[in-house]
C-alpha cells in the first residue's frame, strides 16, 4: 500500500476544529493520521511550501459535465479534468444531458465514464421529472439506487407546486435534497438578462429578481408543509436570499448556494468593456451591485451555504452569436478557488474556514457524500491551495473543453496547487516549482 | 468619427452638430434635376436587412446611390441565412468580399457589435432590436432643428411603446446631449426601467406630457406585442394615449408632430393629427435621406477623402 505524508502545510479542517501547521498521512486511498510532526515511516514525503494550505477536497454540487449528448461542449473526462485543476475533489453533474438523466441507465453510464477518467470524484443527479418535463415523477428510488445523489430539474423548475409537493414528500424517504432552479417562468417570459438600467439601454429583454425569489418561497412553503428538504441553486437575487432567511427563522429544510460570479460581477459588464458579450449570459443573469453586495453578506453572515460554480461550458460557436440567441451560461470550475481567495477571503470577508465550510463541509452535509472533513479513515480527497499565488485566468490553458468565461485575463490572488482524489495525486500546477510534489506524482 | 456608428454614443456633440451641418448641403442634392454627386465613387455599400423595412433600406439605398456607391441590397428571405448561416459567418463572408461599408437591421439588440468586432468595414446601424436606431435620432433632430432653429431648451414629448422601442432610446440619448426637455408618457407598462437615468421625465399623464410642448414625437405601438397584456386593447389605448386634436391642444401653438412610421392610424395617432397642419411625418422621410447621406459621406472619411 503506497503511502504519502503531506508535511508542513496548514492544514484548515473546520469539521475538525484544526487550523494550524499539522501533517496529513495518506495510507493508499485513505488519510491514515492528522497530527504535528509525523514520522515519515517509509512514507514518500511531501514538503508543503509554507503558506500552503492543505484542506479537505472541494466539492463542486453544481456543474454540467455535458455527457451523454452534448461532448462537443464537455464530456465527463474534460470536465473532471477541469475540476481537478480547479481543486475540486468531487462534483455533482445536472441532469440536463440528452438523454435526461431521469433512469439508472444514464446514471450508470455517467459513473462509468467518471471512473474511466479516475479523476474527480462524480456524484450525478438525477431528474425530479420524467425527461424533465415536469408531469411525472422520475423513476427516483432507481436513480438513487444507481448513484444519484439529488434530484433537480436543473435549467428550468420543478413545473408545477404539485408535482414540487410530491417531490419532496416522496424524497423524505430517502432524506435526498431537491435542488431548485429557482425561475418563475411567465415572469422570465423570454428575458436575457436581469431587468435594470443596463439591460433596459441595450434593448434587452429583463428577468426580474422577484422572478427567482417568487419560486423560491413557493418551493420553501412546499418544503414547510411536507418537510422535505430544498436546496436553492445558483441563487443571485437579493429577494431570494431574505426568502432562503425567513425559511430558515422558520426551521424549514432550506440550503442554498451561490456562484463566484454572482458575487464578483454585475449587469454593468452587459454595456463594457466589450458589449452584448455572450460571456456574461447566464441564468440566473449577473444582477445589480445591490444584489451582489447582499450576496456577499449573505456569504459572510452564514446565510448562504454553499459556493457552487453552475460550470455550464458551451462551445465557441455556440456563443459567437447574437446576445439573445446564445445560450446561457460560463464555465466556472477552473476559476471559483481563485475568485473566492480574491474576493472573499482576500478582501477580508470571510475566514479561510469559512471558505472550506462553504466549498467542501457544506456540499458534503447536503448531498451526504464523503468529504468535507480530514479525520482519520476518511477517503484521502485533499485540496493543497496557494492563498497567494497570483493565478492570471488563461483560457488557451484550461482544461475544460469550453472556453466561454468572462474572467479570461483576470488576474487573481489565490489558486490551486495540487489536488490529490484517493490518495493519489491527480493535479499538480505546473506555475509551482516543486519538486517534491513532481517526485510523488510519479510514486502514485 | 469612430470607425461605426453603432449607437448615438459613438457621436461627440460636436460630430451631431457635423451630421445635421452635412446634411443641410445633402439636402441641397435633392433639389437638382440630376440628383447625384460623385462623393462615394468607388466605394461598396452592403445593406444587410435582416428585418422587412421599407423606409429606412430604401432611404439607405436612395443615399448611397446619390452618392456614387456601389450598393448591395441583401435581405434575408434571398440570403443564405435560411440555410442556417450565423451572423458571424455571413459577416465574414460579406467583409472576404471587401466592402467599405455595411448596414445593418437586425431583431437582435448588440447584432451590429457582433460585426463591428468582426469586419474591417465600417459599421452603420440601421435599428437593431429594441437597442437603437441612431439615424433615426439624427434626422429627428435634422427636422426638428429646421423648424426650430434650435434644440436646447425645447420640450420634446415622446408618447407610445417606449419599452420596445429603438428610435426612442436613440432620441432620448441624442435630445438629452443637445439640451433638449425631453418629457416621455406611456403605460407604465411600457416605459423602459431606469429612463429617468438619462435626464427624462416620465410622466403616465398625457395631458402633462404635452402641456406646452414644442415637439410631439409619436412612437408605433406594435399590434404582435398585444399579446403580452401592455394594455387591455388597442381602444382603450387610443382613449388613454392616442393623440387627438384636442390633446394636441394643450401644446405650443407651433408644436411640431412627428412619427418614426410606420403608423397605425386610430391607434396612437387620429388621421386628423398625422394629416394636419403641424404634421412633419413626410419631412422626417424626406430629410432621412439627406441625414444618411451626411453620415455615409462622414463615416467614408469626410472632406479628406480618405
Amino acid at each position: 500500500m503506497s503511502t504519502m505524508l503531506l508535511k508542513g502545510g496548514r492544514v484548515v479542517d473546520p469539521v475538525n476544529g484544526r487550523d494550524g501547521a499539522l501533517d496529513v498521512l495518506i495510507q493508499g486511498d485513505r488519510i491514515a493520521r492528522v497530527g504535528r510532526d509525523l514520522a515519515a515511516e517509509g512514507a514518500a514525503v511531501v514538503e508543503i511550501p509554507g503558506g500552503f494550505v492543505v484542506c479537505p477536497g472541494l466539492i463542486d454540487m453544481h456543474v454540467h459535465l455535458r455527457e451523454p449528448g452534448q461532448e462537443h461542449k464537455e464530456t465527463v473526462a474534460t470536465g473532471t479534468a477541469a475540476a481537478v485543476a480547479g481543486g475540486f475533489t468531487a462534483v455533482a453533474c445536472m441532469p440536463n444531458t440528452s438523454p435526461v438523466n431521469d433512469n439508472a441507465g444514464v446514471t450508470e453510464y455517467i459513473l462509468k465514464k467518471g471512473s474511466e477518467a479516475n479523476l474527480a470524484r462524480v456524484y450525478p443527479i438525477g431528474a425530479v421529472s420524467r425527461g424533465q418535463q415536469g408531469e411525472q415523477l422520475a423513476d427516483i428510488a432507481e436513480l438513487r439506487q444507481a448513484g444519484c445523489v439529488a434530484i433537480t430539474d436543473d435549467g428550468h423548475p420543478v413545473a408545477t407546486a404539485m408535482l414540487m409537493r410530491r417531490a419532496l414528500e416522496y424524497t423524505r424517504m430517502f432524506d435526498m435534497p431537491v435542488i431548485e432552479h429557482c425561475e418563475e417562468q411567465t415572469l422570465k417570459g423570454d428575458g436575457v438578462a436581469h431587468e435594470g438600467y443596463y439591460a433596459s439601454a441595450l434593448g434587452l429583454r429583463g428577468i426580474p429578481g422577484e422572478a427567482e425569489s417568487i419560486m423560491a418561497l413557493r418551493d420553501i412553503s412546499l418544503a414547510e408543509l411536507t418537510g422535505g428538504r430544498v436546496h436553492v441553486a445558483h441563487m443571485s437575487a437579493r429577494q431570494t436570499l431574505d426568502a432562503v432567511r425567513f425559511g430558515k427563522t422558520r426551521g424549514v429544510r432550506v440550503t442554498c448556494e451561490v456562484t463566484p460570479h454572482h458575487f464578483v460581477l454585475t449587469d454593468e459588464l452587459l454595456a463594457a468593456p466589450v458589449p452584448y458579450d455572450t460571456n456574461v449570459k447566464m441564468n440566473p443573469p449577473l444582477r445589480d451591485a445591490a444584489d451582489r453586495d447582499a450576496i456577499v453578506t449573505g456569504i459572510a453572515d452564514g446565510s448562504v451555504d454553499v459556493i457552487a460554480t453552475d460550470h455550464a461550458p458551451h462551445h465557441y460557436d455556440e456563443k459567437q452569436v447574437e446576445f439573445d440567441r446564445a445560450p446561457f451560461g460560463i464555465t466556472g470550475l477552473e476559476t471559483a478557488v481563485s475568485l473566492c481567495f480574491d474576493r472573499l477571503v482576500h478582501a477580508g470577508r470571510i475566514s479561510l474556514a469559512r471558505m472550506i465550510e462553504l466549498l467542501s463541509v457544506n456540499p458534503a452535509r447536503i448531498l451526504k457524500v464523503p468529504g468535507g472533513a480530514l479525520s482519520d479513515g476518511a477517503p484521502a480527497d485533499i485540496s493543497i491551495l496557494a492563498p497567494d499565488m497570483n493565478v492570471t485566468v488563461d483560457v488557451a490553458r484550461m482544461r475544460s473543453k469550453s472556453k466561454n468565461t468572462p474572467f479570461a485575463g483576470w488576474t487573481l490572488r489565490g489558486g490551486v496547487a495540487a489536488t490529490i482524489v484517493g490518495g493519489r495525486l491527480v493535479y499538480v500546477n505546473d506555475a509551482i516549482q516543486w519538486s517534491a510534489l513532481r517526485h510523488a506524482q510519479v510514486e502514485r | 468619427m469612430k470607425k461605426d456608428l453603432l449607437g448615438i454614443g459613438d457621436l461627440t456633440e460636436d460630430e451631431i452638430h457635423l451630421v445635421l451641418d452635412t446634411a443641410e448641403a445633402m439636402r441641397e442634392i435633392a433639389q437638382r434635376p440630376i440628383k447625384k454627386v460623385p462623393t462615394l465613387r468607388g466605394k461598396t455599400v452592403v445593406n444587410l436587412f435582416y428585418e422587412p423595412s421599407t423606409r429606412t433600406r430604401t432611404s439607405f439605398e436612395i443615399a448611397e446611390k446619390r452618392l456614387s456607391a456601389d450598393t448591395l441590397n441583401i435581405a434575408v428571405a434571398v440570403s443564405s441565412v435560411v440555410k442556417g448561416e450565423t451572423l458571424a459567418d455571413t459577416a465574414r463572408n460579406i467583409e472576404a468580399m471587401a466592402p467599405d461599408m455595411i448596414v445593418i437591421r437586425h431583431a437582435s439588440s448588440g447584432a451590429p457589435h457582433l460585426l463591428s468586432r468582426i469586419c474591417r468595414s465600417r459599421i452603420i446601424n440601421a435599428g437593431d432590436g429594441m437597442h437603437e436606431h441612431p439615424t433615426q435620432a439624427l434626422l429627428d433632430a435634422f427636422t426638428i432643428r429646421e423648424h426650430k432653429k434650435k434644440i436646447a431648451g425645447l420640450k420634446v414629448t415622446i408618447v407610445g411603446d417606449l419599452l420596445h422601442s429603438r428610435v426612442l432610446r436613440s432620441n432620448v440619448l441624442l435630445l438629452t446631449r443637445l439640451g433638449a426637455d425631453v418629457w416621455v408618457s406611456g403605460p407604465p407598462t411600457l416605459v423602459p426601467v431606469g429612463l429617468e437615468r438619462h435626464g427624462v421625465r416620465v410622466s403616465t399623464s398625457i395631458d402633462e406630457a404635452v402641456a406646452d410642448a414644442d415637439v410631439i414625437m409619436m412612437l408605433r405601438i406594435q399590434q404582435e406585442r398585444m399579446h403580452g397584456a401592455f394594455f387591455p386593447s388597442l381602444r382603450e389605448y387610443f382613449s388613454t394615449f392616442g393623440m387627438t386634436r384636442a390633446r394636441v391642444a394643450r401644446a405650443k401653438p407651433d408644436v411640431i408632430i412627428m412619427h418614426p412610421g410606420p403608423m397605425n392610424r386610430g391607434v396612437e395617432i387620429d388621421s386628423e393629427v398625422a394629416d394636419g397642419p403641424y404634421s412633419v411625418i413626410l419631412e422626417q422621410v424626406a430629410n432621412g435621406v439627406a441625414v444618411r447621406m451626411a453620415v455615409l459621406y462622414l463615416l467614408a472619411g469626410g472632406s479628406e477623402g480618405d
